[in-house]
């Protein structure tokens, strides 16, 4: 028992937050270099999206690329109302919420559920049942459950974001379960003395301990139903219950589309992921990281 | 979630001595089956079931509606031969071993790069990471207008001119461009990730011993991550041979058919009555997918051994 402790504890302490401050040993300039022309090439296309956003059609003859003097805002206002923003990003926080909730309360119940029970067959082949699914790729059966979702009438946001949750089971379940297995089972036990029922167990004592692996599952699932365009263009047949991005095709097929408009639309699109992720950078990067490192 | 006998003291369980062993041989409680079946249950009814389902009508001739009888492998073999099928997984293999190559030399290159002594690592950190939080549709939305109309104006020469989007010897190029730009960070991220699992001390030691920095790459970084590289491999590949979004922002499958990739052919019988036809196709891009993800595991856990 003491053993799966250590390691606990020394898988979890894996992924510590980087340091900002540079080492005090010397800066190498030529990586710095090397790395920040290769940074140019993210940076560029950003700096295009916001510059011809903000530009009007008269300047924006040539390549675009140069710098806005004249600002016209009502590119934003324009954009707004022809994709219907307040609409499809509602659409968009709707599904993203219900994703990261359950990604997270499902499979790190499951989880659990099948490593404190890994000695039952049920729990075991359970297991190795979904693991087994994991290699289904969205495509595959797209058509069938097309068809399946609009049989059973789920076919709107909430079976979209159903879908999320269920695609991402397996990996998700393969995360907490290597996760909870860190987790000594003597203090579940000591709980259990204490009265405690398996539910109030998992509520209190297992599921806050989670909290690091629920963070990585959650910006997954944030990430992977946030940015999505297949599956919601596919599942939702109601056109004005579309995402954020989905919304985005208005323009790309007319050819009379005001580019500056476009790329306003483009740019309230991807605005919000980009600036929580600013603000939450830290998290993020540490989150997926320890995704990775599993 | 919490039951009524959570918060009544006289519904607790009676604490026996030896309750913690016996808990062990007690086996799964009710809490745990509630929490395992359904899930598995809703799993099965939307994931596993469509692809058995899909599986089963891929031998009919269903359109989607109506009646239908067995036509046995009649769709595989049609497929096999239609041209159009054919150059989708031409185009799809050809381009998603081009991305995983690409992808995972550059990331390896980056994740050292911001892993080594760079000033404002932080900064340059979080600048790399951003494609990873947008939309591939909506990036590839911007970067179709860069290709059509930017770099044309730039550039006064060859496909970059013309537009590569445009040319069907070309376009492919395009949608390995945008697919590395995003999918960049996630590579890289775990390359960092088995850069941080690297001890310091090896290098010191190396450095003792009279490496270089080139050297302790080649023969320090590279091996102790090769883990990593296959994690990294195996998950690429798998992303980029179900290409749809970034293809769809950028060319629509065209000019003609260049660029469609198999998803795209798939999702494309949707309405053309070609349903059990692109069911059948379906159900040999998900033996495809097994076959190289199997394929792929094997060699390259091979070669590290090696």
């Amino acid at each position: 028992m003491t053993a799966t402790a250590t390691t606990g504890t020394v898988i979890a302490d894996k992924v510590p937050p980087r340091k900002s401050k540079p080492p005090k040993e010397r800066v190498s300039w030529s990586a710095t270099t090397l790395i920040a022309l290769g940074s140019l090439f993210i940076l560029i296309p950003l700096y295009f999206t916001i510059a011809m956003a903000l530009k009007t059609q008269a300047q924006s003859t040539g390549s675009g690329f140069q710098f806005p003097t004249s600002i016209r805002w009502a590119n934003f206002s324009d954009a707004w109302e022809l994709v219907d923003f307040p609409r499809a990003a509602t659409v968009s926080i709707l599904i993203a919420i219900v994703a990261v909730a359950g990604e997270v309360l499902i499979s790190a119940g499951a989880a659990w559920a099948i490593a404190r029970n890994f000695d039952n067959k049920l729990f075991k082949y359970s297991f190795y049942y979904i693991l087994a699914a994991m290699f289904i790729p969205f495509p595959v059966v797209a058509l069938a459950q097309i068809r399946l979702t609009a049989a059973v009438h789920i076919d709107n946001p909430l079976g979209v974001a159903l879908l999320h949750i269920l695609f991402s089971l397996p990996f998700n379940i393969l995360l907490f379960t290597a996760f909870i297995r860190t987790i000594p089972v003597t203090l579940e036990e000591s709980s259990a003395i204490d009265g405690c029922t398996p539910w109030r167990t998992f509520t209190r004592v297992v599921f806050p301990l989670l909290g690091p692996m629920s963070a990585t599952v959650g910006i997954f699932a944030f990430l992977g139903s946030w940015n999505d365009f297949m599956m919601p263009s596919l599942i939702t047949a109601n056109a004005s219950h579309q995402t954020l991005p989905v919304v985005q095709n208005v323009f790309a097929g007319s050819l009379s589309a005001n580019y500056n408009v476009a790329m306003a639309s483009y740019l309230l699109a991807m605005a919000p992921s980009i600036i929580g992720y600013l603000f939450a950078q830290r998290f993020v990067i540490s989150g997926v990281m320890r995704g990775a490192v599993k | 979630m919490a039951t009524v006998t959570d918060t009544t003291p006289a519904g607790r369980a009676a604490p026996r001595p030896d309750d913690g062993a016996a808990r062990q041989r007690q086996g799964p409680a009710l809490a745990h089956y509630l929490l395992l079946l359904p899930p598995v249950v809703l799993f099965s009814f939307f994931i596993v079931l469509p692809a058995f389902q899909g599986a089963f009508y891929s031998f009919t001739n269903y359109v989607g509606f109506g009646s239908w009888k067995f036509i046995g492998l009649t769709n595989y073999l049609a497929a096999l031969g239609d041209p159009n099928i054919r150059h989708s997984y031409i185009f799809t293999l050809y381009f998603a071993f081009t991305t995983t190559i690409v992808v995972n030399l550059l990331a390896l290159f980056i994740a050292i790069g911001l892993n080594s002594r760079i000033r404002w690592r932080g900064g340059f950190r979080t600048v790399y990471f951003i494609p990873m939080v947008v939309s591939g549709l909506v990036v590839s939305y911007v970067f179709a207008y860069l290709f059509n109309t930017s770099i044309p104006g730039i550039v006064g020469f060859g496909p970059l001119h013309s537009g590569i989007l445009t040319s069907s010897t070309w376009a492919w190029l395009g949608v390995v461009f945008v697919t590395t730009w995003q999918s960049l960070p996630g590579a890289t991220i775990i390359f960092l990730a088995g850069l941080s699992t690297i001890d310091g001390d090896v290098y010191e030691a190396a450095e003792l011993d009279g490496a270089d920095g080139r050297r302790s790459l080649r023969w320090m970084t590279l091996p102790l991550l090769a883990p990593f590289v296959i994690i990294n491999t195996v998950l690429s590949l798998k992303g980029f041979l179900g290409a749809y979004d970034i293809i769809i922002g950028l060319t629509n499958g065209g000019p003609g058919t260049a660029t469609q990739s198999i998803s795209l052919t798939i999702i494309n019988g949707l309405g053309t009555g070609d349903y059990a036809y692109q069911l059948a196709n379906s159900m040999m891009f998900f033996i495809l997918t097994i076959v190289l993800s199997v394929a792929q595991l094997a060699f390259l856990s091979r070669t590290n051994r090696k």
